[in-house]
């Protein structure tokens, strides 16, 4: 089984009197290990779908399973601990903690996995070794670099060992060659075996994944192949 | 489910991130709690002074004096003001003796005189008493001896001085033996009495006793009649006779000087009943004045809820991250909750300390007993815990239903 199956998908926003189909009715499916872009412009409603398979939000109608979780029928709390298990999330302005260090930061989700200091600790150290961060663990985000804080909150997002990394637009808030770096950062994880889904308006960055998901008005327009190796291999 | 020791971590994490704002948010709690552990623990000493002035006047003890008690409540003609000032008189007292139940009856005559010894100066309250007077106010001698019926029938210049007398009219100096000078005639120090202390502010140590006839003759002067007396103090046998002793010494004085009830020329006031009368007044009193503090305890607690208001405004996008992570709503409720009772049980930690400080300061200046109870001193930090949960959870329920897609929005 796919590790995400979704099947005629819709969102509906009442705004006054106008209903806004944000979904207007999507199926696709993911398998795991998969590295996939899901593009289109602002308003064709590739957010909303982020925000449902992120869990922070439920579809009106349709139904969506991630690893064996049926998204529909969960409660708030289910939710989050979806959230904190299953899913790990990566942000345009990367959304670190200032007053926190890169390596407390990283230990965020853990803390609400319940998961002890000692574990957490080596978790997050391991991790921000493993994002070619392991000199900078004690470093407030302010003393870092727009390219280092993603890193930081690419550890962030695998520390929960979740089973999808889901990515909002991460090269947005980063110029071209630290964008192209996180990228490779991605594609280096995924040939790790980690599955990731990058929302992006960007069809450059969609290059940089095996599989472009375009939408447009609620809709799936087209969903391909990237023919990768020509494109992004040279600077993994 | 996030672990408590991470949760508390977090809560003092958040805190110390604004020291100032956290400190001056905990400023409204630390008045509040210091002013009513401050207030009821003034209120308690007053109390306890109260009782334990009135209780050493004497026990099971009446005392009558001249002039009637005015509606008001104040009593006319007391000490020479007036028509009543001759109203008493030694017969009166040697009647009153006749009583059933009557242990002891003491009239004493009350002036005020200088007092002049090693030149030093000293104007003390001088009582011509009986010897009897010692008992019936549960008094007792420190040094020396008290003057015998014998000295008190043959108006002898002896003088029994008080503790604040002698301390101040013979320092580093064994009074006993050594005379001092009234009104012109040189009087034998032979006692000296054991301290009493306090009455509110009154001095009871700064006291004169003479003999009765001593003072009637020598000191207090020609005012009134030679056998008149300004004040009768009897004890009665026991506690439960008191009312009934009070009932027939009334009784017996409207008797002997032909009055009717309710234009008594005396007054016979129990003092059980006056001790009890202002316990209660003084405890009110108490009540009131913590029960004004507990309003500064409210502001303060208002003070914490607008703060909370403020970090959960300030700190949504944080909020909607800690969801993303895995924060349950629960989760974020206990955060922001914990955050506003550890700002109010620091500051009620605080402001009990500070309270009782303040107590001491203001019991020391009054000469009060300095009452402070582990109970009243629990119930502050445990009010103060509660002021944070009650004006916290507004604050933390705002936090812990934020929507996590629109609180990530918000920049």
């Amino acid at each position: 089984m796919a590790l995400i199956e979704a099947i005629n998908l819709t969102k509906l926003y009442r705004m006054g009197d106008e209903t806004v189909h944000a979904l207007a009715g999507v199926s696709f499916s993911i398998p795991q290990r998969d590295y996939c872009a899901i593009v289109g412009p602002s308003g064709s409603g590739k957010s909303t779908l982020m925000n449902i398979l992120g869990g922070l939000d439920t579809p009106t109608n349709g139904r969506l399973t991630i690893a064996g979780n049926d998204i529909g029928e969960m409660s708030d709390d289910d939710l989050a601990v979806f959230r904190n298990q299953t899913i790990g999330f990566v942000f345009q302005s990367f959304n670190l903690l200032p007053r926190l260090t890169a390596l407390e930061n990283v230990e965020l989700p853990m803390i609400y996995g319940g998961v002890l200091p000692k574990e957490r600790h080596e978790r997050a150290a391991h991790l921000l070794q493993r994002v070619g961060l392991g000199e900078r663990m004690g470093h407030k985000p302010t003393q870092l670099s727009g390219g280092q804080q993603q890193r930081v909150a690419i550890a962030r997002a695998l520390a929960g060992q979740p089973k999808l990394i889901l990515a909002d637009e991460p090269t947005g808030a980063l110029d071209t060659n630290t964008g192209i770096e996180i990228l490779g950062l991605f594609g280096q994880l995924n040939r790790e075996g980690a599955t990731i889904v990058i929302v992006t308006h960007d069809h450059e960055v969609a290059g940089a994944t095996n599989r472009t998901i375009e939408m447009r008005d609620g809709h799936i327009v087209s969903d391909e192949l990237n023919d990768r190796s020509a494109r992004h291999d040279a600077n993994v | 489910m996030m672990r408590t020791s991470d949760l508390v971590a977090s809560a003092a994490r958040a805190l110390r991130a604004n020291p100032m704002r956290s400190a001056l948010t905990a400023l409204g709690v630390i008045i509040g709690v210091a002013s009513v552990v401050a207030m009821v623990a003034l209120g308690s000493g007053a109390q306890a002074q109260v009782q334990r002035s009135i209780a050493s006047l004497g026990s099971n003890l009446l005392i009558v004096v001249p002039g009637a008690l005015r509606g008001g409540g104040g009593v006319r003609g007391q000490a020479g003001a007036g028509g009543g000032w001759d109203a008493l008189t030694l017969d009166d007292a040697a009647a009153i003796a006749q009583l059933e139940n009557v242990a002891v009856v003491a009239p004493s005559q009350r002036t005020r005189a200088q007092v002049i010894a090693n030149g030093t100066n000293w104007s003390p309250e001088v009582n011509g008493v009986t010897p009897d007077f010692l008992v019936a106010r549960d008094w007792n001698i420190d040094q020396g001896r008290m003057f015998d019926e014998t000295e008190e029938r043959q108006a002898r210049r002896v003088v029994v001085l008080g503790q604040t007398v002698a301390d101040n009219l013979f320092p580093n100096m064994d009074p006993i033996g050594q005379t001092v000078r009234m009104n012109g005639g040189t009087y034998e120090v032979i006692g000296i009495l054991a301290s009493k202390g306090q009455s509110g502010f009154q001095d009871q140590d700064d006291i004169v006793l003479a003999p009765f006839t001593t003072v009637k003759r020598r000191i207090a002067g020609r005012r009134g009649r030679a056998d008149s007396v300004s004040q009768i103090s009897v004890k009665a046998q026991s506690e439960d006779v008191l009312s009934q002793v009070q009932e027939d010494v009334e009784n017996l004085l409207r008797q002997r000087h032909r009055t009717r009830e309710g234009e008594d020329d005396f007054t016979v006031q129990n003092l059980s009943s006056i001790s009890e009368a202002m316990a209660q007044t003084t405890q009110v009193f108490t009540y009131l004045l913590g029960g004004i503090s507990a309003v500064s305890l409210l502001v303060g607690g208002i003070g914490i809820m607008n703060i909370m208001l403020v970090s959960v405004t300030e700190r949504t996008r944080e909020i909607g991250l800690r969801k993303a992570l895995g924060a349950r709503q629960s989760d974020i409720l206990h955060q922001f909750g914990l955050e506003a009772v550890t700002l109010s049980v620091a500051g009620g930690i605080i402001g009990l300390v500070i309270g009782v400080a303040g107590a001491w300061g203001m019991t020391t200046l009054f000469n009060l007993p300095l009452v402070v109870s582990p109970l009243n001193a629990g119930l502050a930090i445990a009010f103060s815990g509660l002021v944070g949960v009650v004006f916290g959870a507004y604050p933390a329920w705002r936090a812990a239903k934020l929507d996590p897609i629109e609180a990530l929005r918000r920049e």
